[in-house]
């Protein structure tokens, strides 16, 4: 629809030339000869240039003072005492636990991510059905959206508390737990890291359901007519038409929830942060222990390093195999 | 709450104009409808469930909500759960909540005067670079606080912002940049540049045509960009934790976490406060539902 997205860096004449102030005739549309690059870069500047700054200032730089520091010997007061190489990166392999922190990452991501997946393809499903009341429905699977996770955490967090938690008591009176204080679900590293996926995957399911749904929309009404026309049953129709449509939505969707699951804190920080010892934490939170509880910036900050290269990996290998950006 | 990895391409306008009314094409039959409407309501039971308890728990007493055998109901209704809940001695929260406030108004603010001028001027001029500034904004939507904590640390202990609100406000102005960029982006483009062309020919200055003609059509897209930004900046957590200490410039996400693991929890007063921190927000977000399917995909998924 638009023109102006192409990538070509030529300026391409009458089509593209714009009257632009001090660049000449402000009449439209007169012959437009190539103008200098640099002028032109230097007309952008004042519209772009903030947000250049923001960028560069607040995400680029502090990513080069990461790497920097994680070469670094910083004390716990914060003071650099010079390089170190890399033996930050050495103090964070040869941590015992970090084999086990990596896999429970990579649970973490996966099972999250694929479970959000599948159960928000049946959410879309239900929701893009007519029915009186759809309207309502639609707005509460918004909720956890825009609440707080930090919150919805906290709920199921006393929710499970032994005794007086509202989840516990539930799961007593309906005969799924015999012990009648209910179980120490946050007292248990395991069970607590469980408990952690259920509260990720309802977080994570009103975004993907809304891109979900909005794929749907793309599908064509006549296509799925001629399908049935065809005989193909429901399931059919959905796995030979409806889920390729879906491509495009799916893969975007798939991508940032890989990026938003890896990245999450709140949800472990509150189910497991007082659980002491490390078998319930992810990369994520053992950066933070590392800066919260033992003060090594500089240990963190190789951590940090490690957790960045994996995003990048991830991402880099997803969008070769999957082409979330390829027009379907 | 990051959004999406845009690709910067068209946009159709929002398309909840799009979407099919099926009602009045073909009947469906009762039965279908009625086990649709249970399987919305058990959706909506299950999404709208860990709310209910919080709110039934935000007028519940310490004892009521302690007790070793609790009710799923409240008893009686202590509404003034509500007028104590300021004053506990676990956290300052009417700062935390005035906190909460500034770093998500100021924040959005920025965004808003950063990201609209940069959307404005991709959507419509060519200019060197200008893809690689396109491709440097889709990056840091790839990036997220949390894993440049250590980093924005160290680089505001430098700049002595540690445990300021400016850190804040910046930190969550930039990492919420690119959504905003894109979305207006998008907005931009979908107008027809005769549109703009026609205004200049009449003799308006660039400025003017971006403020009268321009930003009344994109005015959707500027408020998804508000609101998403808001919300996100309201609910951020990772940045706070490190770069906040005192404990009055906290925002509430993080001031809460202190209520977690303490033998004697209020819940009750947690619970309160984040009723009243969640339910703006959500009013806000369910404003812009119908723009959440068209807006949100639309530019990357066509």
């Amino acid at each position: 629809m638009s023109t102006t997205s192409d990538a070509s860096p030529i300026q391409a004449g009458a089509a593209d030339g714009r009257p632009r102030p001090g660049s000449g005739a402000p009449a439209k549309g007169g012959a437009a000869a190539p103008r200098p690059r640099g002028r032109d870069l230097l007309h952008a500047l004042p519209w772009i240039g903030p947000a250049l700054i923001l960028i560069f200032g607040v995400v680029l730089f502090p990513a080069v003072v990461m790497f920097y520091n994680s070469t670094r010997d910083i004390s716990q007061s914060g003071v650099d005492k010079g390089s170190v190489g890399l033996d930050n990166y050495i103090e964070v392999f040869n941590f015992p636990y970090f084999w086990p922190i990596f896999g429970r990452t990579i649970i973490w991501v996966v099972v999250v991510v694929v479970a959000t997946v599948v159960i928000s393809l049946g959410l879309a499903q239900i929701l893009n059905k007519a029915f009186p009341g759809r309207r309502i429905v639609r707005l509460a699977v918004i909720i956890p959206w825009a609440a707080s996770v930090v919150m919805t955490t906290m709920v199921v967090y006393y929710g499970l508390e032994p005794y007086f938690g509202i989840i516990n008591k539930f799961l007593v009176d309906i005969g799924l737990v015999d012990t009648p204080e209910g179980y120490g679900w946050t007292r248990n590293p395991v069970t607590a890291f469980a408990w952690s996926i259920v509260v990720a995957i309802f977080v994570s399911l009103p975004f993907t359901t809304y891109t979900i749904l909005a794929g749907l929309q793309t599908v064509p009404g006549e296509v799925l007519e001629a399908a049935k026309m065809d005989g193909a049953g429901p399931i059919r129709t959905y796995w030979g038409v409806v889920l390729p449509q879906l491509r495009s939505a799916l893969a975007v969707a798939v991508l940032i929830n890989i990026i938003n699951v890896f990245n999450s804190l709140p949800i472990l920080k509150v189910m497991t942060g007082s659980i002491p010892g490390y078998d319930a934490d992810t990369i994520m939170t053992m950066i933070f222990k590392y800066i919260q509880n033992q003060h090594k910036v500089d240990v963190a900050s190789a951590l940090s390093v490690v957790a960045f290269v994996i995003v990048i990996v991830i991402v880099a290998v997803y969008v070769r195999v999957v082409k979330p950006m390829k027009e379907v | 709450m990051a959004v999406t990895a845009p690709a910067f391409e068209t946009i159709a306008p929002p398309a909840a104009s799009a979407r099919k009314r099926r009602y009045t094409e073909d009947q469906v039959p009762l039965r279908k409808v009625i086990v649709r409407m249970i399987a919305g309501f058990i959706v909506l039971a299950i999404f709208v469930l860990p709310y209910v308890i919080m709110f039934f728990g935000s007028v519940k007493t310490k004892a009521q909500i302690r007790s070793v055998d609790p009710t799923y109901f409240p008893t009686e209704w202590h509404w003034e759960n509500y007028v104590n809940m300021w004053s506990t001695p676990e956290t300052p929260l009417p700062q935390n909540l005035i906190s909460t406030i500034i770093i998500s108004v100021f924040a959005t603010l920025i965004v808003l005067l950063v990201a609209m001028p940069a959307a404005y001027y991709t959507a419509r001029f060519k200019f060197p670079f200008r893809m690689v500034f396109l491709f440097l904004v889709i990056v840091t939507q790839m990036l997220q606080p949390a894993v440049l904590t250590s980093g924005l640390f160290r680089q505001f202990l430098a700049f002595d912002m540690i445990d300021t609100w400016a850190a804040m406000i910046f930190i969550n102005a930039a990492f919420n940049l690119s959504f905003a960029v894109w979305i207006m982006h998008s907005f931009f483009a979908g107008i027809p540049k005769e549109v703009d062309e026609a205004a200049q020919i009449d003799g308006a200055g660039r400025l003017r045509v971006l403020f009268t003609i321009s930003l009344p059509l994109v005015w959707p897209g500027i408020v998804t960009a508000i609101v998403f930004t808001f919300v996100a900046c309201w609910n951020e957590f990772a940045a706070s934790l490190v770069i906040l200490s005192t404990a009055g410039n906290q925002p509430l996400s993080v001031a809460l976490t202190k209520f977690v693991g303490q033998y004697e929890t209020s819940w009750q007063y947690v619970f309160g406060v984040s009723i009243v921190a969640i339910v703006p927000v959500v009013i806000l977000f369910m404003i812009i539902e119908k723009r959440l399917v068209g807006g949100l995909t639309a530019g990357s998924v066509k």
